[in-house]
């Protein structure tokens, strides 16, 4: 499970944590079933509090994406699928609304911004070849 | 991991005042670090934090208020305090003559939870020769070497005043590491003063700024950055000063453009700048330094809690 953790941009760690993870899930990188490594375990590789990991955990497991086996560990729940879809759309609507936000401060009405969409999304490689 | 604020504190700080002649080195501070919990101080430096580390240590007794550590007075009690905690600091006074083989003899005479094969790993990870002077020793290594003396016996409390000033970013990821590893182990804290914001950022549960020998902000890490926007506000007319915004800490801009670090919730501010006639025109998440800095700028009439 690869974390990348940003210092610049404010984002409290295990918010990064807990969003990645989210990400990981909804591209299927994560898969259900799958276990996350032990709370020291990615502390000590990410250079973090365990504290914080600890946080991002119980955190993805109150939305339901991670299970804690009392002794175990922590693994990616079943109920991953459905999720992942409105996982998915989550992660892009929160790109969207901040697209429109910036498209406002420009003075670029909606119209142009989905004709605009249209033709990027026709001048992108196909999802095939953009692997 | 993080123990109730009801269980007895670690450090138990009241209302500490402290001069050194004419100056005030600490001023009426209160610090309270629960068990299990890594705490920053961040200031620069002749802000107090090396003072106040003192008192914790029993090194300098209290003029005014009470510090407690596990529950005692540090200078009434220091072998009770100081066989429970383990510090390094910028200094890291270290008998020169030594090797680090009878560093090592010499510093579990001091402790009966001393383990052997605990020095020796740590030893090992840290890449330290039994057979090396301290005075040959790098930078770095009598950094590494402090360490070992700090860590081998499993503290319960670990002390870090400065302790990667000037350390190459090797030696600093082994300090962070040895924090790491100590909060792992259930029960352990850690008070840590630093001036290396990135770091504070990395480990720290609960962070206290502190300026000219009082505490001006204490709170935990994630909610600080929840907590602080910078937000620009741009108004129909050019202003000559900045306005009257609650929960603002710095401000920066001219005309009709200004620009500030603030502290609330973002609903709340939103209205507080319609209140003032402002709008806004840009908001973003803020770094722990631009915190720091706004937080500095200003003297605050009072400290705040969150």
């Amino acid at each position: 499970m690869q974390i990348h953790l940003s210092r610049q941009d404010g984002v409290p760690t295990y918010l990064q944590i807990v969003q990645q993870v989210k990400h990981l899930v909804a591209s299927g990188r994560l898969q259900a079933g799958e276990e996350l490594p032990p709370i020291r375990v990615l502390a000590q590789q990410l250079v973090i509090n365990p504290n914080t990991v600890a946080r991002a955990y119980r955190e993805l497991e109150t939305v339901g994406i991670v299970i804690k086996r009392s002794t175990s560990g922590t693994y990616v729940s079943d109920a991953g699928s459905p999720l992942a879809r409105r996982e998915r759309l989550r992660i892009i609507t929160e790109r969207i609304d901040s697209l429109l936000v910036e498209a406002r401060q420009l003075n670029i009405d909606i119209d142009e911004i989905i004709d605009l969409l249209r033709q990027r999304d026709k001048a992108l490689p196909s999802p095939s070849s953009a692997e | 991991m993080i123990a109730a604020s009801s269980a007895p504190a670690v450090i138990d700080i009241q209302g500490v005042t402290r001069r050194f002649g004419a100056t005030v080195a600490l001023e009426n501070v209160s610090l309270r670090v629960p068990r299990g919990v890594v705490f920053g101080l961040i200031g620069v430096n002749g802000s107090g934090k090396t003072t106040l580390i003192k008192h914790v240590l029993g090194l300098l007794r209290a003029e005014n208020g009470s510090v407690r550590v596990f529950e005692r007075d540090p200078v009434a009690d220091p072998v009770g305090v100081l066989s429970r905690i383990g510090y390094l600091s910028e200094e890291n006074d270290l008998p020169p003559w030594m090797t680090v083989a009878e560093l090592i003899r010499y510093t579990k005479a001091f402790y009966p939870g001393w383990r052997d094969d605990d020095a020796e790993a740590l030893r090992h990870q840290l890449n330290l020769d039994l057979g090396s002077r301290i005075d040959t020793l790098s930078k770095g290594q009598k950094a590494r070497a402090g360490l070992l003396a700090a860590l081998a016996y499993r503290p319960e409390l670990l002390v870090l005043d400065e302790p990667s000033s000037g350390l190459d970013p090797l030696v600093r990821r082994d300090i962070l590491g040895a924090i790491i590893r100590t909060v792992a182990d259930e029960g352990r804290t850690v008070l840590f003063s630093s001036h290396l914001l990135d770091e504070m950022e990395r480990v720290v549960d609960r962070v206290a700024m502190i300026d000219k020998g009082r505490i001006v902000f204490t709170a935990a890490m994630d909610d600080i950055q929840a907590n602080h926007r910078r937000l620009t506000l741009r108004f129909a007319e050019a202003r000559s000063h900045p306005p009257e915004l609650p929960g603002a800490l710095s401000w920066e801009g001219a005309g009709q453009e200004w620009t500030a670090v603030c502290h609330g919730r973002t609903d709340e501010l939103q209205t507080a700048v319609l209140a003032c006639g402002g709008q806004i025109v840009e908001e973003a998440r803020v770094g722990l330094d631009e915190i720091f800095v706004a937080r500095m700028k200003r003297t605050p009439a009072s400290v705040e809690q969150e």
